[in-house]
């Protein structure tokens, strides 16, 4: 309320109005769990990129004389594997490293992949309504209405066990909501002045549905997108749980977890930091999600 | 609301239809001989193959087929395990209720302290309490939940010894099954040793089950609560002078409920995928494990037959939540 | 002695920019059975004002007042409890959107019967013989089968009506009603006008009417209290502050009435705009936007001047040569 008192003068002061992403920018600073949701999926990133230089040893070394070694401030820990071994004298650290850049890769690759294909069949249903809408739209109903995991199941029983297989599955999974999101927002954007004013210029429909409407239906799709990274990542390490999506040796995090197992009970590091990785994304994710979802959402602007 | 039934009714044929085409199709895109994979990867005679190939319809076209194969779901055949030689469907109903007591136990632990968390959340927004709960809720909703049991068993069963790792019940205990719920069949059994039994393996993989929808529905409750709490006829039950816990228990919560009750009903499905991670942690014996050691030792059949039936069913009770809904909110009741 | 009494009456709410007070020392008296018009544009503390004297201002708000009494009950010092064995049941309020003031999950009778239940108990089939009276009274036909109805079944004049049955189910000796006719058909809102009057005339009931139409005060009330932001600046016997209004506000709200400029080719309008809860003038509220404005006026905010038969917050009121 003050600070509303305190604008009056302000804008009359300053002509033009805030860049959107300045404005935008205003908004998600005020969230400090989006900030640190920010921040840590910056660090998740830089880990990704540098885990070459970053991590103290190979991901895939076995160090015959340091089986199942405690992290460093256990007894019997050494400062050679911080973060301990695992059964077969695998650096943790330098395999969590390395699977920052598999779970960041996962998420690229899921989203970019269910962004496209569903951002397409969204416009394709919004635009050509009839038969091809109701064609697409209730192929989309049946893919919402299996379980996520049934879903990737079935599509990694097609294709066979593999990272790469599990990342088409879990695109499988994010597909719908994205192409849903995409057609919802057409439907709302064609109604607008806008275009039926491109329209009659003679705009040509690739351009009208890509150059004209597409931009002004990104703000949900990019909550979406950030919320559905945490989906990816979370579904991907499912599957590597079960033993469906990376195999050993690849160093992800949900198969880590699945080689641990018979472990629990001797070494509790192997078990429990994969897992707190996966949740801290997960986490960092989320929060940013929600903060762009709180920031971009102009219905709870004031 | 005959009308609003079967506009429901209406609108899941087609979905249905389509996890049909999914599961049809599944066979026929898995690389290898459908034929071999349906009746398991041994050598067959070329009599015995040929005759198979007619029984099944393969030499039909692919519409025929698909028809074919509707027909049989119509009639109750779900496939035969190539393992076990046993039906499918005898198979799902055997294991089912397993799944079932778990998924219960979590959604009711789920509810239990979901509900009244959000609720108090609600009340005494921007408490500390407040704060604690949506702080654990988006942690909750975070958690990878097959990595969340690994470490309930790490402190309750490990450290703690307080709990059995797996399976339902002690070894020495035999109940016979009479409704498939252990619990169930221990109390009628009057058996109050399995009972206990029971329970102790039970809590550990409800819980963790639990979780993501314990933190979907506090969430979902605060913020409908919050919604509901700054309405007009809310001023007007307290101008009546009524209680507060009048006012927020019954003419607040009653409004609240209605998007609370269509969020817990769309857990069915989270439910169902986590139950295949849960019941493999802890060596429950219900249809997730069941699925998954299928697809492990390829038992196609079995995969293609239990997707469908376990989606079905989910689809079912998505059905059942949406006519609920229509109970619970007079507008949708009287209005069409 | 006065049934409601309300001395130096301030609400102020927390936000996150501080302060704000909606309300500045309002002083009312209402009588027993008399009918007390409160008029004032929106923001102008009207509604705000009465619900702090049921007890339902926001958790956010603080109320404070050197006297707030009802029929003898000092309102600041009653507990929770005891002020909602008042509220709902001596004192009674009914809103502007009679639509959304009723909850859409029970039933009319359900809601008619519960106010009676908590204050004055009584088995259910006398509660529904009370419940099927009070729709009768309120002019709802065939009020036995209405009582199963919920209220998105029932037109924005039938809500109102049971909001009305449901506000004087208990007998109340105050009836406050918050701009009552705004939301409602032009058709509808005379009907709702002359309903509330009749009760009021045969239970001997106090009336508090809040509007922001002079009209239908100048037919009803016995006293006018004019507020602008947040504060009381004039409060009269209706009779005369319509024939002689001695606040600039109050004289510039009747000009503005359709029927007082008839003839004219255009309406007056006051010019500028209510000031905001945060941006409040130095000295008199109104004085941005008076005629008659002088330098003391900027100075200091006026106080609460007896006048004839009543009060007037100006410094240079009208009429006093």
């Amino acid at each position: 309320m003050a600070t509303d008192a305190g604008a009056i003068p302000a804008a009359a002061h300053s002509a033009a109005p805030p860049h959107p992403l300045v404005e935008f920018w205003r908004y998600f600073r005020q969230n400090k769990g989006a900030l640190a949701g920010l921040g840590v999926i910056i660090f998740l990133g830089l880990v990704a990129i540098f885990a070459d230089v970053l991590a103290p040893h190979p991901p895939a070394e076995q160090f015959r004389d340091a089986l199942l070694r405690p992290p460093v401030w256990q007894d019997g820990g050494t400062w050679r594997f911080v973060l301990g071994t695992d059964d077969i004298g695998r650096d943790i650290l330098s395999r969590l490293t390395h699977g920052a850049r598999v779970s960041m890769a996962v998420g690229v690759f899921v989203i970019a992949l269910g962004l496209l294909v569903g951002v397409v069949l969204g416009l394709t249903a919004g635009f050509f309504s009839g038969p091809v809408d109701i064609a697409i739209m209730r192929a989309m109903d049946t893919l919402l209405a299996m379980p996520a995991l049934l879903l990737a199941i079935v599509v990694v029983a097609i294709l066979g066990p593999g990272l790469f297989n599990a990342m088409l599955a879990v695109s499988v999974v994010v597909l719908p909501g994205f192409a849903r999101l995409t057609r919802a927002a057409v439907l709302t954007e064609l109604s607008k002045d806008y275009v039926t004013a491109a329209r009659m210029t003679g705009a040509r429909l690739p351009r009208l549905m890509f150059i004209t409407v597409l931009p002004n239906c990104l703000a949900p799709l990019i909550v979406q997108a950030t919320l559905g990274f945490s989906t990816a990542i979370l579904d991907t390490a499912a599957l590597g749980f079960l033993g469906l999506g990376a195999q050993p040796p690849t160093p992800e995090w949900g198969t880590m977890l699945s080689d641990a197992l018979q472990f629990i009970q001797r070494a509790w590091w192997v078990v429990t930091l994969p897992g707190a990785a996966i949740l801290l994304t997960v986490l960092a994710f989320n929060l940013m999600g929600d903060g762009l979802r709180d920031a971009l959402d102009p219905k709870l602007k004031r | 609301m005959l009308r609003f039934l079967l506009t429901r009714l209406t609108l899941i044929v087609p979905t249905f239809l389509g996890v049909t085409l999914l599961t049809f199709a599944m066979i026929r895109l898995i690389p290898g001989d459908p034929i071999l994979l349906i009746f398991g990867e041994r050598n067959v005679e070329e009599s015995v193959y040929n005759q198979m190939k007619a029984d099944l319809g393969l030499d039909k076209p692919i519409l025929v087929q698909y028809a074919y194969y509707l027909g049989d779901l119509a009639h109750g055949k779900f496939g035969t395990s190539i393992i076990t030689r046993t039906p499918v469907l005898s198979e799902f109903l055997s294991l089912f209720p397993a799944t079932v007591e778990l998924s219960l136990t979590a959604i009711t632990l789920a509810v239990l302290i979901g509900l009244p968390a959000g609720i108090i959340a609600a009340v005494r927004r921007n408490s500390v309490f407040d704060h604690t709960v949506m702080g654990a809720s988006l942690t909750g909703y975070s958690m990878p939940i097959f990595w969340w049991g690994l470490l309930l068993i790490l402190l309750f069963s490990v450290t703690l010894g307080w709990t059995p790792v797996s399976g339902r019940m002690a070894v020495k205990y035999f109940v016979e099954p009479v409704t498939g719920f252990v619990l169930l069949d221990a109390a009628m059994a009057g058996e109050w040793g399995a009972f206990r039994s029971a329970l102790q393996h039970l809590i550990l993989p409800a819980a963790a089950l639990g979780t993501i929808p314990l933190a979907v529905i506090a969430r979902m409750t605060r913020s409908s609560m919050l919604e509901v709490l700054n309405e007009d006829y809310i001023r007007t039950a307290r101008a009546k002078g009524l209680p507060p816990w009048r006012v927020v228990g019954l003419h607040a919560l009653r409004n609240a409920l209605i998007p609370v009750i269509t969020v817990i009903g769309l857990q069915v499905g989270a439910l169902l995928s986590g139950a295949i991670l849960t019941e493999t942690i802890f060596s429950w014996p219900g249809i997730g494990k069941w699925l998954i050691e299928s697809i492990r030792r390829r038992d196609y059949p079995v995969v293609q037959g239990g997707v469908l039936l376990a989606a079905s069913i989910v689809m079912l009770v998505n059905l059942t939540v949406d006519v609920m809904y229509g109970l619970i909110n007079p507008r949708i009741r009287k209005g069409r | 002695m006065a049934l409601l009494e309300i001395k130096n009456l301030s609400v102020a709410f927390a936000t996150h920019g501080g302060e704000v007070r909606a309300v500045e020392g309002v002083d009312l008296t209402v009588d027993e059975g008399q009918v007390l018009g409160i008029v004032g544009e929106s923001g102008s503390g009207k509604s705000v004002s009465s619900l702090a004297v049921m007890g339902l201002v926001a958790a956010n708000g603080r109320v404070t007042a050197d006297r707030m009494s009802f029929a003898g009950h000092d309102l600041m010092k009653l507990g929770p409890r005891q002020r909602r064995g008042i509220t709902g049941r001596d004192v009674a309020m009914i809103f502007q959107e009679p639509m959304t003031s009723l909850n859409p999950c029970f039933t009319v009778g359900f809601q008619l019967t519960e106010g009676l239940r908590t204050h004055l108990g009584g088995s259910r089939q006398e509660l529904r013989r009370r419940a099927v009276e009070l729709l009768d009274q309120v002019g709802i036909p065939d009020p036995d089968t209405r009582l199963g109805a919920f209220p998105h079944q029932l037109s924005g004049g039938m809500c109102q009506r049971v909001m009305i049955a449901m506000a004087i189910a208990c007998n109340p000796r105050l009836l406050i009603a918050d701009e009552p006719t705004t939301a409602l058909d032009v058709t509808i809102q005379r009907q709702i006008l002359e309903l509330l009057l009749d009760l009021q005339r045969k239970r001997g009931m106090a009336l508090i009417l809040i509007t922001h139409n002079m009209g239908v005060v100048a037919e009803t009330a016995h006293r006018v209290a004019v507020m602008y932001a947040g504060q009381v600046v004039e409060e009269r016997p209706a009779a005369e502050l319509f024939r002689h209004p001695r606040h600039p506000y109050t004289a510039a709200l009747l000009e503005a009435l359709p029927e007082r400029s008839a003839g004219q080719r255009r309406l007056p309008a006051i010019p500028g705009m209510v000031p905001g809860l945060g941006d409040r003038p130095e000295g008199c509220l109104f004085n941005p936007r008076c005629g008659r404005v002088r330098d003391v006026c900027r100075a200091a905010r006026p106080p609460l001047l007896p006048t004839d038969g009543g009060a007037v917050r100006c410094l240079l009121p009208l009429g006093a040569a």
